[in-house]
């Protein structure tokens, strides 16, 4: 079946609208809160209010520029987990006020499956399985696509993100935001020469940990206070090269154990040029396909959601989706612990759209 | 363990691991109770998120305890030790810029519940908006000391926190 959807996109500081009919992408607008770069952070307030005032610009704005009216949808689609709540809201209750008044279904998407997903934007015929990275400020996860309505999750973060990492270390470093593209920027000019650890790099499970890394900056830096802009830089490409370096390794280890065909890289990370060259020098010498969709696929956008929402009429039809009796939930998944160490249970996180 | 927690009294303990500090975490969460708030200051790096994690292992949380900078509020489900279940409420301040912000994250009501324990990284950025009773905990890093921490425990408000209300 093929089916016309409204997707909107407001999990955390973009509010994102696009039009995707069977499976392909006619419109993406993303409204990027530039006013955030003032704030130093994604502010909670701000962001649900912007997203308030430029909702009903930016879904006018998608379907004018997909030359779809109104009535030509079949469905609206919208994030509903995992986000700020505040966030959430304003795209969930648009979307359900929409649905209901055009009396049509309302497809709840979960944020993170429209980024494990997203592999499909930059190829259709993406082949499976494939090792997916969402690497990203709020979160840095593998996982394994095992079909398109299945995954598998391997393993996230215990503590920061992989992008947060990227942020608070370029806070240390006196950068602005966002503080990523700006450390990534002061790295071209450095050599990464300081030995940095390089956290769970030999631990054979697929988790992460950028904390420790976090502190070592701190400490090297109250060591050694940076004297010049090259001092920065070197700390900035040796910051880079230990997350890159992980980041690629683990995934390589992920793609190796599950005979991947394809890895994807997605979340706001996978814009970063040292990951994106890491990966696919590393990945030639196997015969695994590094799949980096468009840079506005990359990022939070609404154009994934609106393809899981497809994929998810496509399994089920739009009556399964009627109801407007869901909700928002800001939590991601719940990851359980083995007994009483740190390490994370995932032998049961397999999911279906 | 000392039980006095008169307003201007703290403890101060030393760690030279983040294994050390999730015991000394693990050591003072026995005497949380529901309903308590503990604000934890530190700079980046300091190890407060650690001492969280510390917390919610006595509260045998099993949810991975990771940041909750991007998300603001993570909330968890432990157990007391009479086997009751406990929500633990993580929250990170440490993106908000405005007092008007507290607000509309609703950190008044979340520190209002009586049913959960709080617990708030970047306690400063809520500057003067604390006023209820709680816990402070500071974790010190020490110059040219790599992992040594001093960790300095006091209570703000008043003396009815912990096991002195019992």
């Amino acid at each position: 079946m093929e089916y016309c959807i409204l997707a909107i996109e407001t999990s955390c500081d973009e509010t994102a609208a696009a039009v995707i009919a069977e499976r392909k992408v006619l419109s993406n607008v993303i409204a990027s809160q530039q006013e955030h770069h003032c704030w130093g952070g994604i502010v909670p307030e701000i962001a649900s209010r912007a997203h308030l005032e430029r909702i009903w610009f930016i879904a006018e704005q998608a379907l004018e520029d997909a030359g779809i009216e109104l009535d030509q949808l079949d469905a609206v689609a919208c994030t509903v987990q995992p986000g700020l709540a505040g966030s959430l809201f304003v795209g969930a209750n648009f979307a359900k006020g929409l649905a209901l008044g055009l009396r049509r279904a309302c497809v709840p998407v979960h944020h993170l499956e429209g980024h494990i997903l997203s592999g499909f934007l930059a190829d259709p015929a993406l082949e499976l399985p494939a090792v997916v990275l969402v690497a990203s400020g709020g979160h840095t996860l593998l996982v394994l696509l095992e079909s398109v309505a299945q995954y598998r999750l391997l393993g996230s973060t215990r503590d920061d993100a992989a992008g947060e990492a990227f942020d608070k270390i370029a806070t240390l470093l006196g950068l602005g935001y966002p503080g990523g593209p700006a450390l990534e920027q002061l790295a071209q000019s450095g050599t990464p020469d300081i030995p940095l650890p390089r956290p769970l790099l030999s631990d054979p499970r697929f988790e992460f940990s950028f904390s420790g890394l976090k502190t070592a900056v701190r400490r090297y830096l109250a060591e050694h206070p940076p004297q010049s802009d090259a001092d920065r830089a070197r700390i900035a490409a040796s910051a880079q090269a230990a997350i890159v370096e992980v980041l690629v390794a683990k995934t390589l280890r992920a793609a190796d154990a599950f005979g991947a065909r394809s890895i994807v890289l997605a979340g706001g990370v996978a814009a970063n040029q040292m990951l994106q060259h890491s990966m696919r020098t590393r990945a030639l010498r196997r015969s695994v396909r590094v799949i980096v969709p468009e840079r506005q696929y990359v990022l939070d956008n609404a154009a994934m959601i609106g393809l899981v929402a497809h994929i998810k009429l496509e399994l089920r039809g739009t009556d399964a989706y009627r109801t407007l009796t869901f909700s928002i939930d800001p939590t991601p998944w719940r990851m359980h612990r083995h007994g009483s160490n740190k390490h994370a249970r995932y032998e049961d996180a397999t999911f279906s759209l | 363990m000392t039980t006095t927690t008169s307003s201007m009294e703290s403890e101060i303990y030393s760690s030279t691991s983040e294994d050390e500090t999730h015991a000394l975490a693990a050591h003072f969460a026995s005497r949380l109770k529901k309903g308590d708030i503990v604000t934890l200051s530190g700079e980046l790096g300091a190890g407060k998120t650690e001492f969280v994690r510390g917390i919610c292992s006595y509260f045998d949380v099993e949810d991975i305890v990771s940041s909750p900078t991007f998300s603001i509020i993570n909330v968890y489900t432990g157990r007391l030790r009479s086997g009751e279940p406990v929500r633990i409420v993580h929250v990170d301040l440490y993106r908000l810029k405005t007092k008007h912000e507290l607000k509309t994250i609703g950190l008044e009501e979340w520190l209002a519940l009586p049913d959960a324990i709080k617990l708030i990284e970047w306690p400063e950025k809520a500057n003067g908006c604390l006023s209820r009773q709680h816990y402070h905990v500071e974790i010190r890093t020490l110059p040219g000391m790599d992992d040594r921490r001093q960790i300095c425990i006091g209570a703000v408000g008043a003396a009815c926190l912990g096991h002195a209300q019992k």
